[in-house]
C-alpha cells in the first residue's frame, strides 16, 4: 500500500501532543540554542517574546516527537487489518517552515500531518517522494507551527 | 555587540568544528526520533544510512548551536521567523565532525518596526571530508544600532 492510498489528499491527522515544560525549555536550549529569551524568564520579558519559550528547533522536534508513536501506531494497525504499511525512508528536508507564534512556557502543542502530494522517482522505480503539511497548534486553537516536509517512500 | 548594521550580503561567520558523539546521538533520538538507525549501530547499518545516524532534527540542533556560537549570542538577535528551506543532504554519522559557516544572502530593515532588521542567511554544514551535509537559508530578526548605543 503506498501512503496515497492510505490517506486521501488533504486529510489532517491529529499525531499527538507535548506540553513545553519551563525546565524541557531551558534544557534543551543550554545545548542547542543558547539565548536569553529561551534560558532565563526575566531577560525573555525583555525580548521581543515577552516570556521564556521554546526554541523553534525544539517545537520542530515535539512534531517528531509525535509523528515516530503515531506511525508506529499506523503500521500496527494496518498489520492487524493485514494490511502492509507504506515503507518509509530518510526525510530529504523541509521548506518553508514558519514559527508563527511562541511557544511559550507550560504551552501544551497538538501536532498535525497532512498527506499533500506524491511525486514518483524517475531514477528508482517504485520509489516515491511525499509533500506532507506539518503543523502544531497552542491549547487556544493558535497555530505556533508550520512546515513542509519531503518523505521518501521505497517498495 | 552586533547590529544588523553589521550583517551586509556577503558578510561570513565561520563554524569551531563539533564532534558528533554516540551517547548525544542516541539521547537526542531517544527523546524525539526514536527509530532504530538513530539509536543504535546496528540500527543504523541495517539501514541506508550506513550507520548510527543522527536524526536531521538533531543535525538541525546542532547547526542551531553553531550558528549561535559563531555570530547570535554576540548580536542583538530577536530571533527568527522561519526557514525557508532546509536539506539533509547526507547521512550524519556519529563520530563525524560538523564544520561550515553562514553567509548574510540579503538584509533590510523590516517595514512595521523600524528598529528592527531581518537578515536572511544560508548555514552550510559540512563533514571532515568536506561533504556537505546539510544547507539551511533563514531568516534572523537583528535590532538596528540605535543612537548613543554602544557599538
Amino acid at each position: 500500500m503506498k501512503l496515497s492510498d492510505l490517506h486521501a489528499e488533504g486529510t489532517r491527522e491529529r499525531i499527538g501532543t507535548v506540553t513545553f515544560t519551563p525546565e524541557d525549555i531551558i534544557r534543551f536550549a543550554e545545548k542547542f540554542d543558547p539565548q536569553p529569551f529561551h534560558l532565563d524568564a526575566d531577560l525573555a520579558r525583555q525580548s521581543l517574546f515577552g516570556g521564556l519559550c521554546a526554541s523553534g528547533w525544539h517545537t520542530c522536534a515535539g512534531w517528531m516527537k509525535c509523528f515516530v508513536p503515531y506511525w508506529t501506531g499506523e503500521m500496527k494497525r494496518l498489520a492487524a487489518e493485514g494490511i502492509v504499511a507504506p515503507k518509509l525512508g530518510p526525510s530529504p528536508g523541509f521548506r518553508d517552515m514558519r514559527w508563527l507564534r511562541p511557544v511559550f512556557a507550560g504551552n501544551t502543542i497538538t501536532y498535525f500531518v497532512t498527506f499533500v502530494a506524491a511525486k514518483d522517482l524517475e531514477s528508482r522505480p517504485g520509489w516515491r517522494i511525499n509533500t506532507i503539511l506539518c503543523e502544531g497548534e497552542n491549547q487556544d486553537g493558535q497555530p505556533v507551527i508550520r512546515f513542509e516536509s519531503k518523505v521518501v517512500e521505497f517498495p | 555587540m552586533l547590529h544588523f548594521e553589521d550583517f551586509p550580503a556577503g558578510k561570513r561567520f565561520d563554524f569551531k568544528p563539533v564532534e558528533v558523539r554516540a551517547d548525544e546521538v542516541i539521547a537526542f533520538a531517544s527523546e524525539f526520533d526514536p527509530q532504530p538507525m538513530h539509536l543504535s549501530e546496528d540500527g543504523g547499518k541495517a539501514s541506508i544510512l550506513g550507520g548510527l545516524a543522527a536524526s536531521g532534527w538533531h543535525t538541525s540542533a546542532m547547526m542551531m548551536r553553531m550558528l549561535c556560537d559563531s555570530y547570535i549570542r554576540d548580536a542583538a538577535s530577536e530571533g527568527s521567523p522561519g526557514v525557508d528551506s532546509m536539506e539533509w543532504k547526507k547521512a550524519v554519522l556519529a563520530g563525524d565532525t560538523l564544520l561550515g559557516s553562514c553567509t548574510v544572502i540579503d538584509a533590510r530593515v523590516s517595514r512595521s518596526r523600524p528598529e528592527i532588521g531581518i537578515v536572511r542567511l544560508r548555514a552550510v554544514v559540512t563533514n571532515q571530508r568536506g561533504e556537505t551535509v546539510a544547507v539551511c537559508d533563514y531568516a534572523n530578526m537583528i535590532r538596528c544600532q540605535t543612537a548613543g548605543e554602544e557599538a
